[in-house]
């Protein structure tokens, strides 16, 4: 359904190019939940931008968004203007900002049905409250009238995605939708996502930086590290072995309940400077198992991971 | 919302009581008087003078004759330093003309600045964004004793289009050049002032989040955008209103339109103590009303402030 192929992302800074997405390719399917898991300027969040043809303006794209065969990259704003939200909706990360603090909750769902299906101001409330029920905002009636700053932040997000939900979308971004949440809300979001594909059976794209959320909610994972695919995996057989260095890292950093004295693990160093196209495995400057080819050759992708190493002999 | 309204009106009058009474003795604090000229007048004239303008009473009873008139019949006393004309002659000539090119002004001010900064904002970094940002600088800089005296080379003497001025009871011909030379700097202001803000909204994630919604720039302007982007010129535009509905000294004098700007300056000048106290209160009065105007409007926009009222 979608297929993401050779995907570039640069952007024009003052100090020069900043590589941020480095030949990122990957597939959603219909009604699959796939995870873009990485930390903070792993290029995660400018994926799901490009999708929706919503990067800043100083940026430069190569490579092929096929949506159902269309190249979105070659799309005119007027044909990508009617493939967003009707076709791919997006939840973006902080319910705080991302709703119009000037207008009401109801005109802000009901503007989406109305310029894309042509729905009356009436037929548009009754697709809001429907929508808002799906989302379990409790007395969705009497909240139409509200505006955002009325709303807790978990309330807030179920709106943000109730609008994604508004046209039904078959796909939908999902731009860390808990991240600005705490942790109980976060629980309750990630249970209505996992219901949203029960219900409509629409495919989701989950970008993050928790592989805790990922377990349970994704069937594949494709895990970024300075803009590039380090490994991608069935969510099951990436937990059971998991084939790339920073993947073992990321795990390891992930608290395990069964055993509490497990101690924590940080990976050392911060992520790369991406001013230049990496010539070399971006990882290697962090990695335990890094050896000398690391340093000097740019690892492809190959049966689902960016490594020169034999996984056996990784620690 | 009504309540707010209705506290914020009863606060007017004592606010005005204490304004008047402050005016009062610092008015007389200064050195000379209405009647100080370079040859004094002999003190027999003095005294008869200052009699028959209550001078010769203790600055209390003044105060409070002054307070009562204007209470009571709505009388603001007679001018010091125009003969026959009280201040309420002075005003009710005097007011209405630049209450007439200050409003003009303002409608220019608007109509021009607010679509030339959104203008602006739109096509952020090219070429009508420096053509606008150029311009309003240009014009911010450029001061109206400059400007005023090229409108009337240009429109009266070059093309003899509008005359170069009086007031004619304010036909169109003679305001035109009053309110260009008013708010030309200050069309500049909202100009930018729109700009910066429009900018900064559109970059804000509630922008993002419509124009994922798929819906066209045109709505999402229209819809989303504008709202916002006018808070900071509606908070600048209410005091600016006040200060070009009551005119400025320069257009009044340059153009010869008889407004209050130049009874202010005149009144100063010789101390009329009945002018400037009249206007001062005007002055109050308007800006009272005109902030007002402005916070209900920031009500009626952000339902933040909304909220905070009722």
């Amino acid at each position: 359904m979608l297929s993401v192929r050779n995907l570039h992302i640069r952007f024009r800074t003052g100090d020069g190019m900043v590589h941020a997405v480095n030949d990122v390719s990957f597939d959603v399917g219909a009604s699959q939940h796939i995870a873009l898991v990485g930390e903070s300027g792993s290029g995660k969040s400018q994926i799901a931008l490009s999708i929706m043809g919503l990067l800043a303006k100083n940026a430069e794209v190569d490579g092929q968004i096929l949506w159902n065969g269309q190249d979105l990259l070659a799309t005119s704003q007027r044909e990508m203007n009617r493939i967003r939200a009707q076709e791919i909706g997006i939840i973006f990360q902080d319910p705080m900002s991302s709703l119009n603090p000037y207008m009401t909750i109801e005109r802000q769902l009901t503007e989406i049905v109305e310029h894309h299906e042509g729905m009356s101001r009436r037929d548009a409330r009754a697709r809001a409250l429907e929508v808002m029920d799906a989302v379990r905002i409790p007395d969705a009636k009497a909240r139409l009238r509200a505006y955002p700053h009325e709303f807790s932040g978990g309330m807030r997000q179920r709106i943000v995605i109730a609008m994604a939900l508004m046209c039904q979308p078959k796909l939908i971004l999902a731009d860390e939708p808990t991240t600005a949440l705490d942790v109980t809300v976060q629980a309750q979001i990630m249970q209505l996502l996992a219901d949203i594909r029960q219900d409509f059976g629409t495919s989701v794209v989950l970008i993050t930086h928790d592989l805790g959320v990922v377990a349970g909610f994704c069937e594949d994972v494709v895990v970024l590290y300075g803009g590039r695919i380090m490994e991608e995996a069935q969510t099951t057989a990436l937990f059971e072995q998991p084939g790339h260095p920073y993947t073992r890292g990321l795990l390891r950093a992930v608290p395990n309940i069964e055993d509490p004295s497990d101690a924590l693990t940080a990976i050392p160093g911060s992520p790369p400077s991406q001013h230049r196209f990496p010539q070399a495995c971006p990882f290697a400057p962090r990695c335990v198992d890094a050896v000398d080819t690391c340093r000097d050759t740019l690892p492809m992708l190959h049966k689902g991971r960016a490594c020169v190493r034999p996984v056996e002999e990784l620690t | 919302m009504l309540n707010y309204t209705l506290r914020r009106l009863l606060m007017v009058l004592p606010t005005l009581l204490i304004l008047v009474i402050f005016a009062f003795y610092l008015m007389r604090l200064a050195p000379g008087g209405p009647f100080t000229s370079e040859r004094p007048l002999p003190p027999s004239v003095m005294a008869n003078v200052l009699e028959r303008y209550g001078m010769d009473e203790p600055l209390h009873v003044q105060l409070w004759t002054y307070v009562k008139n204007i209470v009571c019949c709505f009388d603001f006393g007679p001018s010091f330093s125009q003969k026959d004309r009280t201040v309420n002659d002075v005003i009710a000539q005097g007011f209405p003309v630049t209450l007439t090119y200050g409003f003009w002004s303002a409608v220019f001010v608007l109509v021009l600045g607010i679509p030339l900064g959104i203008i602006a904002a739109l096509r952020h970094n090219g070429f009508w964004d420096y053509t606008m940002t150029g311009l309003a600088i240009f014009s911010q800089i450029f001061p109206n004793f400059v400007l005023a005296p090229l409108l009337v080379l240009l429109f009266t003497l070059s093309w003899g289009l509008l005359p170069g001025g009086g007031w004619n009871g304010g036909q169109w011909q003679y305001v035109v050049m009053p309110a260009i030379a008013l708010g030309t700097s200050y069309m500049a202001s909202v100009a930018r002032l729109t700009r910066g803000s429009m900018l900064e909204v559109l970059n804000s994630p509630y922008i993002r989040t419509a124009r994922a919604k798929g819906l066209p720039e045109r709505t999402i302007i229209m819809r989303h955008a504008l709202k916002p982007a006018l808070l900071p010129t509606l908070t600048y535009m209410g005091p600016v209103f006040v200060y070009m509905i009551t005119g400025s000294v320069f257009v009044d004098v340059f153009f010869s339109t008889g407004g209050i700007g130049q009874d202010f300056i005149n009144g100063a000048y010789s101390r009329d103590y009945a002018i400037l106290l009249g206007l001062a209160i005007l002055y109050a009065v308007l800006t009272f009303a005109l902030t007002l105007m402005v916070d209900l409007l920031y009500a009626w926009i952000d339902p933040k402030v909304r909220a905070g009222l009722s």
